[in-house]
């Protein structure tokens, strides 16, 4: 009976989260499609989260692209296959690495950021003020993030797939001689611009869901300090999951089998 | 209108409202008198600051009715009450400013949100509220740049600025120095006769309730046991007021 009053608990509280997440999601979207939205706030949250996560992502993608490529360019050279490498670097970059890279590095960095600042306004009574002046938190707070997200992971995803295509360019002529017009060249016969629009179509799916955990996670702190740290830690955990799990069933429904 | 031919701008109407198994509130009514100073007193915890947030509608009873401006909260959608609540102002105990704005924009929010005033319209019109709080100086300020005593007083300016009809003060001097305290009072009073209109007030400080208070409710256990004129109050028969008041250890409230 404890066992089965412990399943219905866990249950009861994942519907509860999915549905607070849905309701939110759906409030937040009708704003912004009623063009509901504090312009000069987007702004400063697209600097504040777009703008500087840029040196993080370029970082973390240039290193990708560079330890793929030299993976890559070694096997390579040893099996005569090096005309391959530029596009092996920018399949992965392009369709997958760039894309859920960046979005995990956002999660990280943006999606506690939010966790933690509406979390912080929860505990100290100012999102309650705001509702006591009639104005809608989801409007407020949410949507100034979430379009800023939905406005700066593609872009940073772009800069995230350029960067890593030259790191490994870069990698691939230091480490197995390959000249930079032949890796271009197998970068071109690899993916095409279709490739390059279904990678940034995932950065959509993956803004939102950044932006609605640590959202949600915020408005629903409970209990002082302790309660931010733990909403922070839970939303970059759940977000890091979420964009795992989408990242391959968009995958599945963007390039099918190929 | 109440018993007494007083209109009424609010009553809460036999209202029961429980937080998971703690029943906080027990077909609790109380008459908000149109024009006049209402204090809410009673223990810590007792349910003062619940029944603010009822007549706010920030929360909402499972039984009974909140009627604010001759409309029962109950039955309105968020949309409703949300253009009631700017009928509504609401000034916090540890004043809830949003940290990241000024203090002049924190104040200018309500009106920024929902009216149609220009710039220089709503800075005047923050300039005055502020001014009339003391503060016209903290216009730029940053929350974190004021005491406690400011703090509260920028509260009240973000409270009143929109002129509402109802002012509701969830202890305004709580964590004060009497001085600030008393000052405190007196901006009360004063946005009170500015305002022409309605205050709901909490404390514990029974100097400053006895200074402004018109009438004077008394909550235990869940329900309103007094509610009359200040001075009726002090002169309340009722043990549990007395002992209340007195501060006493000895009488029927048991610590």
């Amino acid at each position: 009976m404890r066992i089965l009053a412990r399943v219905g608990r866990v249950t009861n509280g994942f519907f509860e989260y999915a549905g607070g997440v849905t309701l939110l999601t759906s409030e937040s979207v009708g704003f912004l499609v009623r063009f509901r939205v504090r312009l000069t706030e987007t702004i400063s949250q697209c600097a504040l989260l777009g703008v500087q996560s840029l040196v993080i992502v370029l970082l973390t993608s240039l290193f990708t692209g560079m330890v793929i490529s030299l993976e890559s360019a070694q096997q390579a050279v040893a099996y005569g296959f090096s005309s391959f490498v530029g596009g092996a670097v920018a399949y992965a970059a392009v369709r997958e690495l760039g894309p859920m890279l960046t979005a995990v590095v956002v999660a990280g960095r943006v999606g506690a950021a939010i966790a933690a600042e509406i979390g912080s306004m929860v505990v100290t009574e100012q999102v309650e003020a705001l509702r006591s002046m009639g104005v809608e938190p989801a409007r407020f707070l949410v949507v100034p993030r979430l379009l800023a997200l939905l406005l700066m992971l593609p872009l940073l995803t772009i800069f995230a797939d350029v960067v890593s295509i030259l790191g490994g360019m870069w990698i691939a002529r230091e480490y197995a001689h390959i000249p930079y017009h032949e890796f271009m060249q197998s970068v071109r016969q690899a993916i095409d611009f279709s490739d390059v629009v279904k990678g940034l179509l995932k950065t959509f799916v993956f803004a939102t869901i950044i932006a609605m955990v640590g959202a949600y996670q915020g408005l629903s702190t409970r209990g002082g300090a302790a309660g931010v740290g733990q909403s922070t830690t839970f939303s970059v955990v759940l977000a890091i999951i979420l964009i795992f799990i989408s990242n391959f069933v968009l995958s599945l429904l963007l390039f099918g089998g190929r | 209108m109440n018993s007494n031919g007083r209109s009424l701008i609010a009553r809460v109407d036999g209202v029961t409202l429980a937080f998971g198994d703690r029943i906080v509130l027990k077909n609790c009514s109380l008459d908000i008198v149109e024009g006049a100073i209402t204090c809410i007193i009673g223990l810590s915890g007792a349910g003062k600051s619940t029944v603010l947030r009822l007549l706010d509608g920030l929360l909402l009873p499972s039984e009974g009715h909140i009627y604010v401006l001759g409309s029962d909260l109950c039955h309105l959608s968020e949309e409703q009450v949300n253009v009631m609540r700017q009928k509504i102002g609401l000034s916090f105990q540890f004043a809830a400013l949003l940290d990241s704005l000024s203090v002049g924009d924190n104040v200018a929010l309500p009106l920024r949100e929902h009216t149609k005033l220009s710039r220089a319209e709503i800075r005047q019109t923050v300039f005055d509220a502020l001014d009339s709080v003391g503060l016209a100086h903290a216009y730029d300020d940053l929350p974190g740049e004021l005491s406690g005593g400011m703090l509260k007083r920028a509260g009240f300016a973000r409270a009143i600025v929109t002129r509402p009809a109802l002012v509701l003060y969830d202890e305004p001097t709580t964590g004060l120095d009497p001085i600030v305290s008393k000052l405190i009072t007196e901006t009360i009073l004063k946005l009170r006769s500015k305002l022409n209109g309605t205050a709901v007030v909490i404390s514990h400080d029974l100097a400053s309730i006895f200074t402004m208070a018109d009438y004077i409710a008394m909550l235990f256990e869940g329900a309103i046991i007094a509610y009359d004129t200040a001075d009726r109050i002090r002169n309340s028969p009722n043990p549990i007021v007395q002992q209340f008041l007195q501060g006493s250890e000895a009488g029927p409230i048991q610590i």
